[in-house]
């Protein structure tokens, strides 16, 4: 812990990067800078657990395991995503979301 | 002393998540996201944390933006400016994200947390290794093996969506 820092602190710092990375998610339109916008919303969820299990159940592990099989995940979700990136590009030479609409025609 | 480098470290996670959402340039955006990692980890080392904060070094800052960069430098030239947030949009956006951060921050300050009043377990590696592989109570050998599948299958998928099909 550290001496005067609160719980309160680092979720307030957790929510306005959720914030901005969905603020990121929703304005952006090529497909990288929405994967990246993810990542940040994963990584102010992980810090939530941490804290939570930092401050609250000091004597548990659970909030550091859950963070660790998050980080697992979202690396696997990053390699799957960019493999399909590169498809889309291969595929409609451009990856931006106005050019994954074929399915729609 | 801890107070200062916990608002250095936040204040840094805060400026450069705005500047990863907000540039234009997308290598930059990619590096600014390196640094929001970074001084997570750096969060994660003032916790006392070490074993996590170095997974979070090695796995997403060495693995998920070293990814993100190489996509990023196979799609776009480097030159290649992303396009300028309308205007509409962006009110509309930012009214979004205020009313939500809104909701969030009253419900966070309202709530008075309370510890559970243990004493610190321990966290160090040999714990956490122990959690990791044992299957009594609060042991994660389950979400282990299943995570373990996981990353194969992700593996194989990748490679089989990436691959370049010739006919």
């Amino acid at each position: 812990m550290i001496e005067g820092i609160g719980v309160t602190d680092f979720l307030v710092v957790s929510t306005l990067m959720f914030f901005i990375g969905i603020y990121g998610f929703v304005v952006r339109k090529n497909l990288i800078t929405i994967l990246m916008s993810v990542e940040l919303m994963l990584n102010a969820v992980n810090i939530n657990f941490v804290v939570f299990n930092k401050y609250l159940y000091p004597d548990l592990l659970q909030g550091y395991m859950i963070s660790l099989f998050v980080i697992g995940i979202a690396a696997a979700e990053a390699a799957v995503a960019i493999a399909i990136i590169l498809n889309v590009y291969r595929n409609l030479q451009g990856i931006d979301i106005e050019h994954v609409n074929t399915m729609k025609h | 002393m801890g107070k200062i480098i916990f608002y250095i470290l936040a204040m840094a996670i805060l400026v450069f998540s705005v500047m990863t959402v907000t540039s234009r340039n997308i290598l930059r955006a990619a590096i600014y996201l390196l640094f929001v990692l970074m001084a997570t980890a750096g969060l994660y080392f003032m916790l006392n944390y070490n074993f996590l904060a170095a997974v979070q070094l090695t796995v997403y800052s060495g693995g998920v933006v070293v990814l993100i960069v190489f996509a990023v430098l196979l799609t776009a030239r480097m030159d290649h400016k992303l396009e300028a947030v309308g205007s509409l949009k962006s009110v509309a956006s930012i009214l979004l994200l205020l009313s939500g951060m809104g909701v969030v921050l009253w419900a966070i300050m309202g709530y008075s947390f309370v510890p559970n009043g243990m004493a610190e377990g321990a966290h160090d590696v040999k714990a956490v290794g122990m959690s990791l592989l044992s299957y009594g109570s609060y042991g994660y050998v389950l979400p282990f093996e299943v995570i373990s599948v996981l990353l194969l299958a992700s593996m194989i998928g990748a490679i089989m969506i990436a691959k370049r099909y010739t006919k």
